[in-house]
């Protein structure tokens, strides 16, 4: 009797957190719920436009009176490793993160992982603005987002490079390579693993590849040899003809930059297509730089945000989440003065008044026009990544 | 009283307690268990793993060269400069000129170095109208794959450590005596120096150059600034580890980190036959008798290079001001286009709340490692306790073990406890790495105090606490103010401990830098690392400032 007692309290103690969890189809509650609540937002703290960016989501936030502090990381895993150790520790309710700016990698992990709360993400109201046809935001690097992470920027990769120095960039990988040939050690990638790094390597392989389909799929289901084997004939004629012979890489795409700005290198990239104006508009890059795109498209996907499992302050982080999909909050972001990363709105759709704040956005002059960002790229099954960046790592990154 | 009398018995466990939790908690996870991720079943797979990584060779012998090279440079300038200038005007001026560089934090030291050194930094452009460059040249010089200029940021942040250990050993061993006898006898000052003072004075700064090598081979946030990436240190890829999006990797990370306290064992293993081999060779050379009259070479070539490390530094530090007020500046310019406040100005404001935090946490973090140096000094003066040489290791332990190996074990102890976040389990994990520092600045001048003022004291009917409160402290002011100013900026440049603890929650200074500068925009970088080395600096300036204002009227105390 005593001991189904004790089984009884523990089973009501065990259940509690989830009974407790809010409802996000019951929108006024979660509001009502979510005001007085402080969010702790783990985001990379490496942008300073990001960083102010964020800091005025902050303001929209304290309107409903939700508390937002940017913890700033420095690697997105940081907040993964923390989550996991506070389900080692079994602190399986008010864990110390409430929203994380997560990516393809980390939310396959953490969802295979349990580590995610959820679905939520699409029953906050402002989700109503999106296209549900959109690809892009129910399935991040292929595996479907079910709800579990909510999406907040469009980005897609494009190269920059400065005309001043440069008349005519290439605009293709077998094109780069021939120009890295004849100009040896002016054009490097960030080291993978870095997210960038490894969107180069897989840019690379989406060009080369003659498998489209095998690449939606794991990796253990495709052929892997045939289909990297022109990818790795290409990195081993491109590697020595990089900025230091390929023996020292930059850290991550800001090290890119300052690395045009040092005059090291002749073309980088970045994901944000407005990385270039930005950098203009900062000082960073002189004004001649432009922006540039490969033939074929290039890689594309979306900034999601995801609520762990042991959150603290759920309702919270949905409101946050909700704000992140406001016209305001998407015109502010897709504004190069400010960041100018996509919106992932579906803006024909919008009303009139909403559709001004759009209207109203200069793109600065290395910016590429909409209409001239080309075709984007459907990112490879995540499992792809991991392999590429360790075979990557196998090849060049650990041979001297 | 009996609370006095355990006083080192609590040090201990204050300081000690957390790194063998810490310890344990990394031993589970390298053999293969983590519950979390439902891996429950012990096995060596992490340690297979690990063994597979094609790199591990690599950055296992980069670890140990770096460490053990960039040890044995600084403390060979360290010997060479007392050797060949202590007691002259130019070491005077070399030791004011390193005492401040010691409170300028390793990751800023770093960025500034970076700048310099690097093909498209300020050398590369004095150079380049010269030599024509209009791009800087396609060199590797920074993130080399020897660890090379990695090995020139550890000496020159790590000599100026040395040094001050060494000029607070020297003076109990009468230097100036023993080189007036060797000088007479025809012996040149430096081989006088090496042969009558170095003997004595190495078993002195033994435990602080253990410290200087174990550091040098685990530091993280140097050697991701200046260390090779194809791989890198085997700390840097434990890290990498610890932080891969892939969970289980986790495992290896921890057996990584278990293989990093092995190697830095193994190192001071090394050193220690080195130590051997060495003084083998010494005593032989001494027993030859030769004079070594003509040191002059030796002499230019130690001063010069410890100046041009004191430049170096202090170069680094120009160029993160140059950058944290910089509008474009491009190569080859050797000043910016134009300036700028735009970056404090946009930055400024965010840093204040981390400052108040680092100061708050720094001040607290030393006033609770002060009071336990005190009690633990005091208890031994009052007692007559004698500390035994296995009680200095103990002290120095928490700086000997890997931060990485015990950290994240610790991480997971707070959390189980529920502390983990606060700002008190931040203080707590910063008391065990500032009690050190503060025992090693206080003990010798607090040992060295003249008893007889005591006596007096007695005679004159002041019970104990009364001398200790009216007369001992204040008379020695200047030497606790300075410890705690060595604690305040060991408290300042705490990263990992920081980041791990405060869950995020906690942001100092440090992590703020750290933080930003993962993104690389140098102007960012400037102002984030100057205001932490003015963090790291003020102390240093009011344990100066303050004991002149207060003794003004007694000369003889202003000096401490």
């Amino acid at each position: 009797m005593k001991s189904m007692l004790a089984a009884a309290t523990l089973a009501a103690t065990l259940a509690m957190p989830a009974l407790a969890d809010p409802d996000p189809t019951d929108w006024d509650a979660v509001t009502a719920e979510a005001e007085g609540q402080t969010v702790y937002w783990n985001a990379w703290g490496g942008s300073d436009v990001i960083n102010d960016f964020i800091a005025w989501i902050g303001e929209q936030a304290a309107e409903q009176g939700v508390t937002l502090e940017h913890v700033k990381l420095t690697d997105t895993a940081e907040a993964v490793s923390r989550v996991l150790a506070e389900k080692s520790a079994g602190k399986d309710d008010g864990g110390g993160i409430d929203l994380i700016w997560i990516n393809g990698e980390n939310f396959a992990s953490m969802k295979e992982g349990g580590l995610l709360f959820g679905p939520w993400a699409e029953a906050l109201p402002n989700r109503a603005l999106t296209d549900p046809e959109n690809t892009a935001l129910t399935a991040d690097f292929t595996v479907p987002t079910e709800g579990m992470e909510s999406p907040w920027g469009m980005a897609q990769l494009v190269f920059f490079h400065d005309s001043a120095r440069l008349a005519e960039p290439p605009r293709s990988m077998s094109t780069l390579l021939a120009w890295a040939q004849a100009n040896p050690g002016r054009f490097t990638f960030p080291q993978p693993p870095d997210f960038l790094g490894a969107t180069f390597l897989k840019q690379a392989l989406i060009e080369f590849s003659p498998d489209m389909m095998a690449l939606e799929g794991p990796v253990e289901d495709a052929d892997y040899e045939a289909t990297t084997a022109p990818l790795w004939a290409f990195m081993d004629e491109l590697t020595p003809n990089l900025w230091r012979q390929g023996r020292a890489y930059p850290q991550n795409g800001a090290r890119l930059v300052q690395l045009m700005a040092d005059n090291e290198i002749d073309i980088g990239f970045d994901f944000n297509p407005n990385a270039a104006s930005n950098a203009i508009a900062n000082g960073q890059l002189p004004d001649t730089v432009r922006s540039h795109v490969h033939e074929g498209g290039t890689l594309g996907n979306a900034s999601f945000v995801a609520i762990p499992y042991n959150a603290n302050a759920k309702a919270g982080a949905m409101v946050v989440a909700d704000i992140l999909l406001s016209p305001e909050a998407q015109a502010r972001m897709a504004d190069p003065e400010v960041w100018g990363l996509g919106t992932v709105l579906d803006v024909a759709s919008l009303e009139p008044e909403q559709l001004l704040l759009f209207d109203r956005i200069e793109f600065g002059p290395a910016t590429l026009k909409p209409e001239d960002l080309g075709e984007t790229l459907p990112e490879p099954h995540p499992s792809w990544m991991v392999k590429l960046e360790e075979d990557w790592t196998a090849r060049y990154g650990v041979a001297q | 009283m009996s609370l006095l009398r355990r006083a080192p018995a609590l040090t201990l466990l204050v300081m000690l307690g957390p790194v063998f939790a810490g310890l344990a908690g990394t031993l589970l996870p390298a053999f293969g268990i983590l519950p979390a991720l439902g891996r429950v079943e012990p096995g060596l797979m992490p340690f297979s793993e690990l063994a597979a990584w094609p790199g591990l060779p690599r950055a296992v012998a980069l670890s140990l060269g770096t460490g053990l090279g960039a040890t044995l440079l600084a403390l060979a300038l360290t010997v060479l400069i007392c050797a060949g200038w202590q007691g002259t005007r130019s070491f005077r001026w070399l030791e004011r000129a390193l005492s401040p560089l010691l409170s300028v934090p390793h990751a800023a030291a770093a960025f500034g170095l970076a700048f310099l050194i690097a093909p498209s930094g300020w050398i590369a452009r004095a150079l380049a109208p010269l030599l024509g460059w209009e791009r800087p040249p396609d060199l590797l010089i920074l993130q080399d794959p020897w660890g090379l200029s990695l090995t020139a940021g550890l000496v020159v942040k790590e000599m100026p450590f040395l040094l001050l250990m060494t000029l607070a050993a020297l003076p109990a061993l009468r230097p100036g005596q023993s080189l007036a006898t060797a000088r007479s006898l025809g012996y040149g000052r430096s081989a006088g120096w090496l042969k009558t003072v170095f003997p004595r004075l190495y078993p002195q700064i033994r435990l602080p150059v253990y410290a200087v090598l174990a550091f040098s081979m685990s530091v993280v946030d140097v050697a991701m600034i200046l260390g090779p990436n194809t791989p890198p240190t085997l700390a840097v890829q434990v890290l990498r580890w610890m932080n891969d999006p892939d969970l289980a990797l986790r495992l290896r990370g921890a057996a990584g980190a278990l293989l990093q306290l092995a190697l830095t064992l193994a190192a001071l293993g090394i050193w220690r036959l080195g130590e051997i081999a060495v003084a083998r060779m010494g005593r032989a050379w001494i027993e030859t008798g030769a004079r070594g009259s003509h040191d002059a070479p030796v002499r230019a070539l130690a001063i010069g290079a410890g100046a041009l490390s004191a430049l170096a530094i202090l170069l680094g530090l120009v160029a993160l001001g140059v950058w944290s007020v910089a509008a474009f500046w491009g190569f080859p310019a050797m000043l910016p286009d134009a300036f700028t406040a735009k970056s404090w100005m946009k930055q400024g404001p965010q840093l204040l709340a981390p400052a108040g935090d680092t100061a708050l946490i720094a001040l607290i973090a030393t006033g609770v490692a002060l009071a336990l140096v005190l009690a633990c000094l005091e208890a031994e003066h009052r007692f007559g306790l004698r500390p035994s040489a296995r009680a200095l290791w103990l002290l120095y332990l928490p700086l000997i073990v890997p931060q990485i190996a015990f950290l994240p074990g610790l991480q997971i102890l707070a959390l189980v406890s529920g502390i983990d976040g606060t700002l008190a389990a931040v203080i707590a994990a910063h008391v065990i790495f500032v009690l050190p520092y503060v025992f090693l600045s206080l003990a010798d001048p607090y040992r060295g105090w003249d008893r007889r003022n005591a006596l007096v004291g007695h005679a004159l009917g002041a019970s104990a606490a009364r001398v200790f409160w009216r007369l001992r402290l204040p008379m020695l002011l200047r030497p606790v103010l300075t410890a705690a100013a060595v604690g305040c900026a060991v408290s300042v440049g705490q990263f990992l401990p920081t980041l791990l603890l405060g869950g995020g929650r906690v942001q100092t200074l440090t992590t703020e830098a750290v933080a930003l500068a993962s993104g690389g925009a140098r102007r960012v970088i400037g102002v984030t690392a100057l205001a932490q080395t003015a963090a790291a600096f003020l102390p240093f300036a009011l344990a100066l400032l303050v004991p002149a204002l207060v003794w003004r009227n007694r000369k003889g105390l202003r000096h401490g």
